[in-house]
């Protein structure tokens, strides 16, 4: 069996956020799309329903929606100069695996970028002057403004019915909303969730120093709503099983909660699950993509031939396709040339924790974006002169759970088992608040994503290898966020304030942020970015990228507000001007 | 003037059955003709036709699907246009003899799974126009062997004794006392929707229990509830758009249609124009209530409430709410609901055990799923959480027995 298949418009790589948005949109347009998703197909009440889907053991521990490293994964060094091994475990991040993609397991944190960070090298070189950042720092403009995106990002927000309160709306600041956000052409969807006690009480901490506390944009929303595809979403019940976990009561926005009921009644969708495309097909001068092959779960191979190919996988995956199908240049760090693999990031987390005696929390009240923010240490929303770094981060007290096995703050000196941990951690699990930092990681040099000259996956692919390691910047960074949030913490008088700053050097060990981006990035000069400013490949211009891969840094908030947004906009893109000429939508 | 251009097109319906020129007719003919076809393709819409004559993955009209009754299997016939396997050899008078009366052109007689009871009521026009839409299908050359009942009920002459006892044959005649809504909607109801055919308690020979019209049947594994004016198990506290509001979206008065309702909603009755859906809640809404009493709601403090209530609130409080008041289009409401508070309990036993899919339409196109309880929860917690929504919040309805769940448990789960 195997062979050619029927050729069809689009074929999309990977049915998560990204691939389900493209899909509506390019189906709506008339075009006849083919998703194919690596994963099994997943429903709401059937893979995930309120019956099981807090098992914490088999989602939280066992990772059971997510990518098995048997599978897949990638190989991991700090620098040039060691050996890359694979991760065999994962831990640092967890690509997510299946429908839906990492989309199902998310904690639902959605957040706009500053208008500063799609213009960031102008921006700061404007600011601090052409001298002010390091030379190995490879930071750069997005090609796109927030001013271009703000639309899109309203769209996002629309389908998703995220829960917030504005802080800027057209332009006019709004008390009790972020006041240095963009501007928002709409409120929010829904308004924000009820705050618990912690996040309370850090946010009368914060404005005590004269900070702006909000609360965190949510895709858990807080009240039942109708998205902008008709679909229904219910409100969350605050059960604190949102990150590793698929929601089964339909409140976290999900591809599942939010676009797939209605592609799924359409003619010109198909879902191809269990299926893993292992490269992308180009015509003999390299310049034209001729469609996908792909395994399907019996082994057969399949070649399917599209007019255009939506890369829409996770960011690793979206890389990792480029490169092994030849599409543009590698990039090699020695030289500084090529772009495929450039400007890896990632993020810049740290967190505290702080202990009392005489106040009681309820951690089990949660949700992934339960809790309050202050902005006031991000991006460049303060004065870097004197700082010696550039970047920031959300500062955030956020209950995300307080789930029965990997919830159990106890003081350090603790006994890791037996009868002191057990009495501990009874005295503890309701005396502890968290303050958490999200910080920016800024491109550099030396961090990039490339093929693994060594190890390869099941299919005899080459592993994607990362070169990474914090820079300097961004441990600077978080030093001086998390000394702020130390103050912020001690004005709540806890009885021990436990954390610290994120320290290298880079661990893929503990778990920090599955926001790895970059590699495939976007930008105005083909000589230093992947994909145009509407995601098209500069190389191949029937490929389009989707995803955090075309961040060309990453900001210090989580990504998915704007990978929504860029798909959104790249699908505008594509409708608009695309199919009516194919060809390059940019002239470098 | 009706008339007249129904006869032009059943000549033009012949014409294109006998495969003559058609593109030399003239134009105004051709848009009769098609206008005709067009009426019955909603004819067979309303009527839902496709929904048995289609096997599961099959072609359409072709037949094949299996329908358990209680006295056996039956399965449904082919209707395309083929001559020998479907029916494109009827003439008119025998297309319109077979669905009012039961009776196929050589005389055999129809089981009453071909709701004839009910389409003798559907005007000898709207058949021609059925069977004008019927010719464009593509035949299908597979003949269906559609009588596999065990013996006696094979043998079809005993449907004459049947129809003696059980059927009254003859078109819908309006009532000249009311508005034409209601006479349209009583067509529809009693008449090409056939709702009475899941929604009229039958008596042992399967036939309507005509006294009781509407008020609620049992088959297939599944309790169809009533539809008359109970404010508490049949429509009697919904309004006129609930109704129609849940016909045309599967949502509505704080209810998912899903199961068989689902399917009708998503075959037929969606499709239907907002004038005859409101029709249909016209007619539906002048339905009397039976009269009789309400059960008395059980205590709250009644053990078998509290532990019920115990368990609801762990298990089904967070999308239905400590209220029952559900969310509107997503978790459906149990205050007041009409099935959560049925005399027969199967559905709502038969839901919690399996669980089930609201319908998906065009504009409600979520399709929400209720998860199955059957494997955490004994038939003990079940019958006490089914006992405790059926007496709170203003519902009153017999308690659930462990029994009653056992049994249901015991079956081959319900098609849904």
């Amino acid at each position: 069996m195997g062979g050619k298949l029927p050729s069809t418009d689009v074929v999309i790589i990977g049915l998560g956020w990204t691939g389900a948005i493209l899909a509506e949109q390019l189906t709506t347009a008339g075009l006849n799309v083919i998703a194919i998703e690596r994963g099994p197909w997943r429903d709401t009440s059937t893979d995930f329903p309120t019956t099981y889907s807090q098992d914490e053991l088999r989602y939280g521990i066992r990772l059971d929606l997510f990518q098995r490293p048997a599978q897949d994964t990638v190989t991991f060094r700090n620098n040039v100069n060691q050996t890359a091994l694979p991760v065999r475990q994962f831990g640092s991040f967890i690509p997510g695996n299946g429908v839906g993609g990492a989309g199902v397991h998310w904690n639902g944190q959605t957040w706009r970028f500053l208008p500063s960070d799609f213009l960031l090298r102008t921006h700061l070189e404007k600011r601090y002057g052409k001298g002010f950042l390091p030379n190995d720092l490879t930071i750069q403009d997005w090609g796109v403004t927030y001013d271009d995106l703000e639309p899109y990002y309203d769209k996002f927000d629309k389908l998703c019915g995220i829960s917030g309160k504005a802080g800027n709306l057209q332009g006019q600041i709004q008390s009790g909303g972020n006041p240095f956000e963009g501007f928002r052409t709409n409120e929010y969807p829904t308004p924000a969730m009820r705050q618990p006690y912690g996040p309370t009480l850090f946010a009368q901490a914060a404005a005590g120093l004269g900070y702006h506390p909000f609360p965190q944009p949510s895709a858990n929303i807080s009240q039942a709503y109708t998205n902008s595809l008709g679909v229904r979403m219910g409100p969350c019940s605050y059960c604190g099983f949102c990150e590793r976990f698929g929601c089964g009561n339909y409140a976290k926005a999900s591809a599942q909660t939010t676009v797939l009921p209605v592609l799924f009644r359409r003619t010109n969708f198909t879902a191809q699950t269990n299926s893993e495309v292992l490269k992308i097909e180009l015509s003999d001068d390299g310049k034209r993509a001729t469609g996908v092959t792909y395994i399907d779960s019996s082994g057969e191979v399949w070649e399917q031939p599209a007019a255009m190919v939506l890369v829409c996988s996770f960011s690793f995956n979206c890389v990792r396709m480029l490169l092994l199908s030849g599409i543009g240049k590698p990039y090699d760090p020695a030289t500084g040339t090529g772009t495929v693999g450039r400007n890896y990031a990632y993020q810049t987390t740290s967190g505290v924790s702080l202990f009392f005696d005489d106040k009681i929390f309820n951690p089990f009240v949660g949700a992934g974006s339960l809790g309050m923010v202050i902005d006031d240490y991000n991006g460049d929303n303060f004065d870097h002169a004197k700082l010696g770094f550039v970047g920031g981060a959300a500062i955030t007290s956020i209950i995300t759970n307080g789930r029965p096995i990997l919830y159990r703050p106890v003081p350090p000196g603790t006994p890791r088992w037996g009868a002191a941990w057990k009495s501990a951690t009874a005295e503890n699990y309701q005396r502890v608040m968290g303050i958490a930092a999200q910080g920016s990681s800024y491109a550099q040099r030396g961090a990039y994503l490339d093929l693994d000259p060594t190890y390869t996956d099941p299919h005899g692919r080459p592993l994607l290898r990362m070169t990474f390691d914090f820079h300097p910047n961004d441990l600077k960074m978080s030093a001086y966020v998390t000394a702020r949030i130390g103050d912020i913490a001690r004005s709540l008088n806890p009885k021990q304030v436990v954390g610290g700053p994120r320290t290298g050097p880079y661990s893929v060990v503990p778990y920090q942020s599955t926001h790895n981006t970059g590699g495939a990035i976007m930008g105005v000069d083909p000589k230093t970015s992947v994909v145009n400013r509407y995601l098209q490949s500069w190389d191949v211009p029937n490929v389009f990228v989707l995803g955090a891969s075309v961040f060309p840094q990453n900001a210090g908030y989580n990504p998915t507000g704007t990978v929504g947004a860029l798909a959104y906009w790249a699908a505008d893109a594509i409708v608009n001007q695309y199919i009516k000429k194919p060809g390059p939508l940019v002239h470098a | 003037m009706r008339k007249s251009f129904i006869r032009l097109g059943s000549i033009a319906a012949l014409a294109m059955v006998a495969a003559a020129p058609a593109l030399a007719q003239a134009p105004d003919q051709t848009q009769a003709q098609a206008d005709i076809v067009a009426r019955g393709k909603y004819i067979a819409t309303a009527g839902d036709c496709a929904s048995c004559h289609t096997a599961p993955g099959g072609k359409p009209f072709a037949g094949g699907l299996s329908l358990e009754t209680p006295f056996g299997t039956l399965v449904s016939a082919n209707i395309t246009p083929d001559p020998k396997a479907g029916i494109g050899a009827w003439s008119d008078d025998d297309f319109v003899r077979a669905v009012q009366t039961g009776v196929a052109p050589d005389g055999t007689r129809l089981y009453p799974a071909m709701p004839y009871p009910a389409f003798t009521h559907v005007t000898r026009d709207d058949l021609l126009a059925l069977k004008a839409y019927l010719a464009t299908i593509d035949p299908v050359s597979d003949a269906v062997e559609t009588n596999r009942l065990p013996f006696p009920y094979n043998i079809r002459a005993l449907m004459f004794v049947w129809n003696l006892l059980n059927f009254t044959p003859g078109e819908y005649q309006p009532d000249p006392a009311k508005p034409d809504p209601w006479n349209r909607g009583a067509y529809l109801v009693d008449g090409l929707g056939h709702c009475g055919t899941c929604h009229t308690p039958k008596n042992r020979l399967g036939g309507d229990k005509s006294s009781q019209a509407l008020a609620g049947g049992a088959l297939q594994g599944w309790y169809a509830p009533p539809l008359n004016g109970d404010a508490r198990t049949g429509l009697g506290a919904w309004s006129a758009d609930d109704i129609a509001a849940y016909l045309k979206t599967g949502w509505g008065g704080g209810q998912a249609a899903s199961g068989p309702m689902g399917q009708v909603v998503a075959t037929s009755t969606s499709q239907l124009t907002d004038a005859d859906l409101q029709a249909m809640a016209v007619y539906l809404k002048d339905l009397a209530a039976p009269g009789g009493s309400a059960p008395a709601p059980l205590a709250g403090t009644d053990p078998l409430m509290q532990r019920g209530q115990a368990l609801y609130v762990t298990n089904c409080a967070a999308c239905h709410t400590e209220t029952g008041d559900g969310q509107t289009g997503i978790f459906p409401v149990l205050a007041k609901s009409p099935v959560v508070q049925a005399d027969n309990a199967t559905t709502l036993i038969d839901v919690v055990l399996n669980g089930g899919h609201a319908v998906a339409t065009d504009a409600a196109p979520t399709a929400p799923g209720m998860p199955a309880f059957g494997w955490k929860l004994s038939d003990d917690q079940i019958a006490a959480i089914l006992s405790y929504i059926r007496n709170d919040w203003g519902n009153a309805a017999n308690p659930v027995a462990s029994s009653d769940v056992s049994a249901v448990r015991a079956r081959p789960a319900a098609a849904n």
